[in-house]
Parts: C-alpha cells; structure tokens; sequence
C-alpha cells in the first residue's frame, strides 16, 4: 500500500474507470432515453444534447400512452406494483420455508437428506421453458393460473433452491460447539436456532434473500405464459410499449428506470448490513 | 450430590469405536481430570456427558438420575470448549449471562451474577465487549466465565488452557484448583498437558484407543503406571526405557546395564530370565565416583539446563542412551566418561511382550483399572 507510486495509482485508476464506463454505459444511456422523446432517440447521428422531456415517465404514471395512432391504455404501474408484490412474496415465503430446511439440512444428517437436498437444487437444472407445458396444464386443472398464489407457487422454483444452498453454506460455516455451547447453558434446540444460529447466518440470509429477490423480479417467462395482463410483472409488461405504431423507446427507457431503481435501491441498502454482517461472522469463536 | 457415573458407553462412527464399553465413576466434589493423547476419545466423552451427542449403548447418570435420553439444556451442566465457542454476535456480559438468562432471572440477578463470576476471572473490565476485541487470555477466561455463571453442578472442561500462551497456560493452572474448589462443583477436566492432569486432579484418568487405561491419584500414576505408554506420557524428561532380561541369584533379582550389576529390590522372582523392559526416570539416576559399588560407567553427551533442573544425555558402554536430571546447581560432569548410580527401588519394570508393569512382591493392583 504504502509503496504505490503515482504512476501506479493512475494506471489503477483508468483500469477501474474503463471498466465503470463499459459496464455503465447502457445504464447511463437508458437514463438519458428515458427524458427524451422517440424523434430525439432516432434521431442520427444520436446527440447527448437534447432537451429533456418527463412526457414518458408522465405517461407510465397517468398509464396513457400517446402514440401517432392515437392513445392506448398501459397498466405499468400496476405492473410494478405486481412486480413488487410477486418477488417480495416469494422471497418471504421462500425465507420462511427455506431458512429453517437449511438448517436442517446444514446440521442433521438424516437418511436421504443429501438426496432432497440435491432434489431442491436440481429444480433449477431444468431450463423454464421445458416445465412451462406441463406446468400450464396442471395450473389450469388446478384452477391457479392467473392466480398471484400460482405465481408465487411457481416462483419458489427459482427462490428456495437458491436461498436453501447458500444459508446451508453459511449455517456449515458456524462451528458446531457455539450452539452446543448455547444448548448446554440451558436453552432450548429452538432458542438455539433464533438466538444463534440466524444472527449469525444473518448476512448469508440477507444476500440468498436479495438474489432471490433479484431472480424473482427478473423473470419473464414463467408470468408471461402463467399470467395474464394484470397480473404480470414489468418484465412482462414492457412488452406492451412494442405497438402497431412503433417501438415507444422513451417509454421503454423509462419503464427500464423505473424497473430497476427498487432492486438498486434494496442493493445498496442491504450491502451495508451485509458488509457489517460478513466482519462480524469473520471472528472465530 | 452430583455423582456422575457412566457404565459402558461404546461409541461408533461408522465403522470406527470411539468409545469402547467404557465406564467411570467421578465422585461429589471430586476434579477427575482425563489424560490421553489426541484420538483418544477424551472429547467425546465430555460431549456425551453434556449431552450434545448420544451414546450407542450404556447409561449416564448424574446425581443418581438417569441422563441418557435428557436434552442437553435439562442435564444442569457448565461447559467450557478448547475453542472457547463464545458467542460472535454478544457482548462478554451477554455471552456469561447465557446460562442465568436460560433459567429466566430478573435483570438485577443476571446483572449481579455476570459481576460476581466476572470478578472472580478478574474480566470485569471488558465486559462490554464482542469476543473480537477480546484478547485469547480474556476469550478464555469469558469461556470459563460462562461455564461457571450458573453455578452448575458438574462442569465440565475441555482442555481450556490448550490455545492460551505459555504464560497464561501457568498462570490459570496455579489460579483453577482455587477456583474450582471454590465452585464446590464436580469437575471432569480433559487435558494433554500431564503437568496440568497432576496440578489440577484429584484423579487421573488415562485414555487411550476408546478405553481408560488407568484411574488413579497423580502420585499412584506417577509412581505405578500401569503400563510403558503410560509410564512415558508422564514426567519430563520422559522415563528412560532399556530392554532388559533380569537374573536371579541368592541377593535376588537384578538386571546388568553394561556389566554391572543393579539391585532391583521387592521384584518377585518369577521375572528371572522373561524379556523385561526397565523405566528408570531421569531422577532416579545419580552421578557417581567409579569407587562406588553398583557405579555404571557412561559417556556424557550433552547438557541441557531446564529451568529448575539440568538435564544430562549419557551413553553406556553397549550405546544405550540415558537421560538423567538433577537439581539445577549440583555439581555433575559436562563431558567426558562418568559413572551413574541407578536406584533400584525406584525403578519399574513391564513386560516386554504386553506392556504391563511387573508388580513387586506382595503389591495390590490398587489404582489400576480392571
């Protein structure tokens, strides 16, 4: 540390500013769509000066878009709020049966229990499209497509493997003896589980629960094929801004923005806690 | 009355017997300290006995009571870990506060009790911090802290002094027997360090392969053990071991360490001609003038000072070497050839075949395990 010179600092310096702007440009450049109108977009060669217009975010909001052929009905915001209600319910669900499976899993070694959990993990072997089919034909028996619990049962196929695997991971990762220790004070296996072993598998909980939530909020087709228009998430939703008059890209821009500032803004809020979480599970015991 | 008694505990893990029919008997108030080398079981044991895992066969009782079947936080126990196993995530106070917020006391009783056990371990000035900011000798004493706080009963102690400094190592093992006698509680301590098994039991119980191999106070350990592996695991410098064939003539038994003859008095005459093997400890063995009767000539090789004593290694005539101590500050040669005087009535003698020691004439098997 102490011996970087400058020559070496500036170097560092551009290799981390080159990899910020490739992986920031498209953001950045959506940003910059969603306050133009589409002539401004297509128009070449393309301009980073224009005049900034909040007609597309104004006409997700009112969800009336205005397109040369006249004004069509947009349900994005209540796509977003679907899309909220569908990956927070999920993942809560996904936390509540998952955690305490992990553990399990992570501390009893029961017959077949390395076969269900390889079972769990194995539901996301298979690519959505192959279990789409089939799964459509038993939603509909069942009377659960177009429901928000169908979707939510299905979303768990994305969920729980994922938040099961790595809480495993992290409740391995607790020696055995701090909970021994907690049991022989006197406590129950269950005050154990709560006052323990969750504090500290607390960070890795975090993060499963924010990638989950990530997957969950991105997925496209399993609410495209098992939902129908009020029910679907914004993924499915920007679908909408492709119409017979053209593609809306200041909409698109816009509905991208809007779309992606909750799971940005559960990032940044979640990575404290989990930087102050992983510095504290770092002691041992 | 907390007696605890275990009555042939076995142990497997797949194929492999930790514990093999084991029983034991550790009486009220009594520190049985359990000495082995590692893969012995010692840990095992004490698991078992906390109740964290269950045995395949036998019975523990504790006070009488049958605790084979009881959950871990019904058995009443205090626990101390090699690792310490503190709490990451809470203060010490909270960590030594565990056992006393288990039984639901009021915050002034939980507050008072950390105080007082935190005074005794003389950590009452961090309490209020996590385990990281902890020094290893305070991480141990809030181990200890915390295992004591309830007042249990029976505590149990997992080689507690291992991942301290030789320092503090010395310190607590001048500082537990007072400590431990002040709790008034049955001990059971597992240790590797057999100065710590002499310092701090009232018994000893030594573990080898699954089984004990022999119980008895520091001093019959010391002074009969039951076999070679044990008689080498205490005392240092280790016990010299020369194989030897004792003869028998009208003063009685007596083997030759380069042609001279040395009196092993009290031996019974049945061991004249079977294949021994002599334990002489290094302080049984005096330099001596070559006028003396019974003086064996040697070679001195080296000297080492070890604190309170000085330890020489000497060669006799037929190359066998031979460690021999004396107090530090006695006059003794540093080089050259010296003779030795070798006490007899000192000396053990085990069976070369099996390892045990050869009783003298007229000895009870007292303090050995059946």
């Amino acid at each position: 540390m102490e011996t970087t010179s400058t020559l070496e600092k500036s170097l560092r310096f551009l290799a981390l500013s080159l990899v910020v702007i490739f992986f920031m440009f498209p953001i950045f450049w959506i940003f910059l769509m969603s306050f133009q109108t589409n002539e401004t977009i297509l128009q070449i060669p393309p301009s980073i000066v224009f005049t900034p217009t909040l007609s597309n975010y104004a006409a997700l909001i009112t969800g009336k878009l205005t397109t040369s052929a006249g004004t069509l009905d947009i349900a994005f915001m209540r796509n977003l709020g679907n899309s909220v209600f569908l990956s927070v319910t999920s993942v809560a669900l996904s936390l509540v049966l998952g955690v305490p499976a992990a553990y399990a899993f992570a501390r009893h070694k029961f017959r077949g229990s390395e076969d269900i959990a390889f079972t769990l993990l194995s539901f996301r072997f298979a690519p959505p499209l192959l279990v789409l089919l089939p799964l459509t034909q038993y939603f509909q028996w069942l009377g659960l497509s177009d429901t928000y619990v169908g979707l939510i049962w299905v979303y768990q196929l994305i969920c729980l493997p994922l938040i099961l695997w790595i809480v495993r991971g992290y409740f391995e990762d607790i020696s055995a003896d701090v909970e021994y220790a907690y049991r022989i004070a006197g406590h129950s296996w269950f005050a154990t589980f709560r006052k323990i072993a969750l504090p500290l598998a607390g960070p890795g909980i975090a993060a499963a629960g924010l990638l989950a939530f990530i997957f969950a909020w991105n997925n496209f087709v399993f609410a495209l094929v098992l939902a129908s228009a009020d029910k679907q998430p914004v993924t499915v939703g920007a679908l909408a801004f492709v119409t017979s008059s053209g593609i809306q890209y200041g909409q698109i821009a816009s509905a991208i923005v809007l779309s992606v500032t909750p799971t940005l803004a559960l990032a940044l809020y979640a990575q404290r806690y989990l930087v102050e979480g992983l510095s504290l599970g770092a002691v041992k015991g | 009355m907390t007696t605890l008694e275990l009555k042939n505990i076995v142990k497997r893990y797949k194929t492999n017997t930790v514990l093999d029919d084991l029983s034991l008997d550790v009486a009220d108030g009594e520190t049985l300290v359990l000495f082995g080398p590692s893969g012995a079981g010692k840990t095992v044991l004490l698991r078992l006995v906390a109740g964290v895992i269950d045995p395949d066969e036998g019975k523990i009782l504790i006070g009488g009571e049958d605790m084979t079947d009881v959950d871990a936080e019904h058995r009443g126990i205090g626990m101390a870990f090699q690792n310490f196993a503190l709490f990451p995530h809470m203060s010490a106070h909270d960590n030594i506060a565990s056992p006393l917020t288990a039984t639901r006391s009021s915050a002034e009783a939980i507050k008072a009790g950390v105080g007082k056990v935190a005074k005794l371990l003389k950590i009452d000035h961090v309490l209020s911090h996590h385990p990281k900011a902890l020094s290893n000798g305070q991480k141990q004493r809030t181990a200890l802290a915390r295992a004591l706080a309830g007042s249990p009963p029976l505590l149990l102690l997992d080689d507690p002094l291992r991942n301290v400094d030789a320092k503090l190592r010395f310190e607590m093992r001048l500082e537990l027997p007072r400590l431990l006698a002040s709790q008034g509680a049955t001990v059971v301590y597992v240790t590797q360090d057999y100065k710590e098994a002499m310092a701090l039991g009232d018994r000893i119980a030594v573990m080898a392969n699954g089984k004990i191999r022999q119980i008895g106070t520091p001093e019959e350990i010391y002074n009969a053990p039951a076999d070679i592996g044990i008689a080498s695991l205490f005392g240092d410098p280790t016990i010299n071991l020369l194989d030897v064939v004792p003869q028998k003539d009208a003063e009685g038994i007596y083997v030759e360490i380069s042609k001279v003859r040395v009196a092993l008095p009290g031996m019974p005459d049945s061991v004249a001609g079977q294949s021994c093997v002599i334990g002489i400890r290094p302080e049984s063995i005096t330099f001596a003038k070559s006028t003396v009767k019974g003086a064996v000539p040697i070679e001195v090789e080296a000297e080492t000072p070890l604190n309170e004593k000085t330890v020489t290694l000497v060669v006799t005539v037929g190359k066998r070497e031979l460690l021999v101590s004396r107090p530090a500050g006695t006059p003794g040669p540093v080089s050259g050839p010296a003779f030795i005087l070798i006490d007899g009535k000192t000396t053990f003698l085990f069976d070369k075949a099996s390892g045990a020691l050869i009783r003298k004439a007229g000895e009870t098997e007292q303090g050995v395990a059946a």
